[in-house]
């Protein structure tokens, strides 16, 4: 039998009626068409998947549709500000190229700013530490952590 | 994944009964069900999700014990001041678990009542002696739990959360798997009110105690006395990972550098 869901994302209600099966990824790209979440591994490993829910960086491909209720989620698309200027930490990843092939990036763009939600001058040590949930099948790890690195700074600002 | 009905419960009677009704499983953070359930290793016909329960959450002192609710996510326990000053090893423990994201979601209760022979909170509950608290009754860790995914708790009966004595000094030391983070060893060692504990994750089908290391820091507490213990390694396992051999020669390294990790 169907469950019958309220949640927000990405600052908008969303009233959702899904299978009790449905990830909380699948009703991000399927039924609410929000590609930028990617699923890579589905296995909980790569973090590609990653989103906020309440704040905190989750796997969406590791939790339920179902899990959600009442939570607010934001994905890579309810970042940038209204008038579509990059958040910081976007940005931050355009400037220092902290991508190659791009299909981790949403995931550690998600992962970087609650990462910086908590610890705001993060070391590079703590950075590398903190984003162990996150890979990047490229390894293009160094550009990636300068990336934060400069994120931070202009979150701070 | 294998179709199932859930049920949001609304308080622990409501989730015991849903629970009992339909002989389905509870629904922590997910973190190991989910995965499973989306590998067809476990396929409840029921979940009952348990998140929405308030009384299941939060940490609190309770006289010389810390009280962590069952559905409190490791990563409340990391940054909880409360925990940082009572048993400061239960929050480096938390650190310790899996990644970023998974501590946002994984919760106490799920992890100890899966009982992973690899999960690092079985051995901070057995090591410390605590209490497991459930919708029946009150279980001491020594019965709580029984083999590999196996534990004391009944159909519809559900964890609601975990006493721990505070002891005098604790510490876990664990060899991560470099892949999962699960522990291929993982010791936590103490010093209680009820006597020297020392507790052995990842290394046999279940959390157990190692009495020769309880016996030799009981005596000394030092990390020479844990690394001297030669631990057995008839019942331990043997895998891709690690031999029993290997295992059992890791148990004293690990007990040793918990014990150098205690102050």
């Amino acid at each position: 039998m169907a469950v019958t869901l309220s949640l927000s994302v990405n600052g908008k209600p969303v009233h959702a009626t899904v299978d009790p099966r449905t990830l909380l990824v699948e009703l991000l790209r399927n039924h609410l068409g929000l590609t930028g979440t990617h699923v890579g591994c589905d296995t909980a490993q790569c973090g590609a998947c990653t989103v906020l829910v309440d704040d905190r960086a989750v796997k969406a491909c590791n939790v339920l549709a179902a899990q959600m209720e009442g939570a607010k989620v934001v994905t890579i698309e309810g970042i940038a500000a209204a008038d579509g200027t990059l958040h910081p930490m976007q940005a931050a990843f355009k400037e220092c190229h902290g991508l190659q092939c791009g299909f981790c990036t949403t995931g550690m763009v998600m992962s970087a700013i609650d990462l910086v939600n908590r610890h705001p001058k993060a070391s590079e040590a703590k950075i590398r530490e903190e984003l162990e949930g996150n890979l990047c099948r490229c390894t293009g790890y160094h550009n990636i952590v300068k990336a934060v690195q400069h994120g931070a700074a202009a979150m701070g600002k | 994944m294998y179709a199932f009905e859930l049920h949001h419960a609304k308080s622990v009677a409501d989730a015991s009964a849903a629970l009992s009704r339909t002989g389905g499983k509870a629904l922590a953070g997910g973190q190991s069900l989910v995965a499973a359930m989306k590998l067809r290793l476990a396929q409840p016909g029921h979940l009952v999700d348990l998140s929405g329960i308030p009384e299941l959450k939060g940490i609190r002192r309770e006289g010389d014990h810390l009280v962590i609710g069952a559905m409190t996510r490791h990563a409340d326990v990391v940054s909880s001041e409360a925990v940082k000053g009572a048993i400061p090893a239960l929050a480096a423990l938390a650190e310790g678990i899996g990644d970023r994201q998974v501590r946002n979601m994984g919760t106490i209760g799920g992890s100890i009542a899966n009982n992973d022979p690899a999960a690092d909170w079985p051995a901070a509950v057995l090591g410390l002696g605590a209490t497991v608290v459930t919708s029946k009754r009150k279980i001491a860790a020594d019965e709580f739990f029984k083999g590999m995914f196996e534990t004391a708790l009944a159909e519809g009966e559900i964890i609601t959360a975990v006493s721990f004595p505070v002891p005098k000094k604790a510490a876990y030391a664990k060899f991560p798997n470099p892949a999962s983070r699960f522990a291929l060893v993982g010791v936590f060692v103490a010093q209680t009110g009820a006597g020297t504990r020392v507790a052995v994750t990842g290394a046999a089908s279940s959390v157990f105690r190692s009495k020769a290391h309880e016996d030799a820091l009981a005596k000394d507490w030092s990390a020479a006395a844990a690394k001297a213990v030669r631990t057995p390694d008839a019942n331990l396992n043997s895998d891709l990972h690690g031999t029993a051999a290997y295992r059992a020669h890791l148990v004293s390294v690990m007990a040793s550098r918990a014990v150098g990790a205690t102050h």
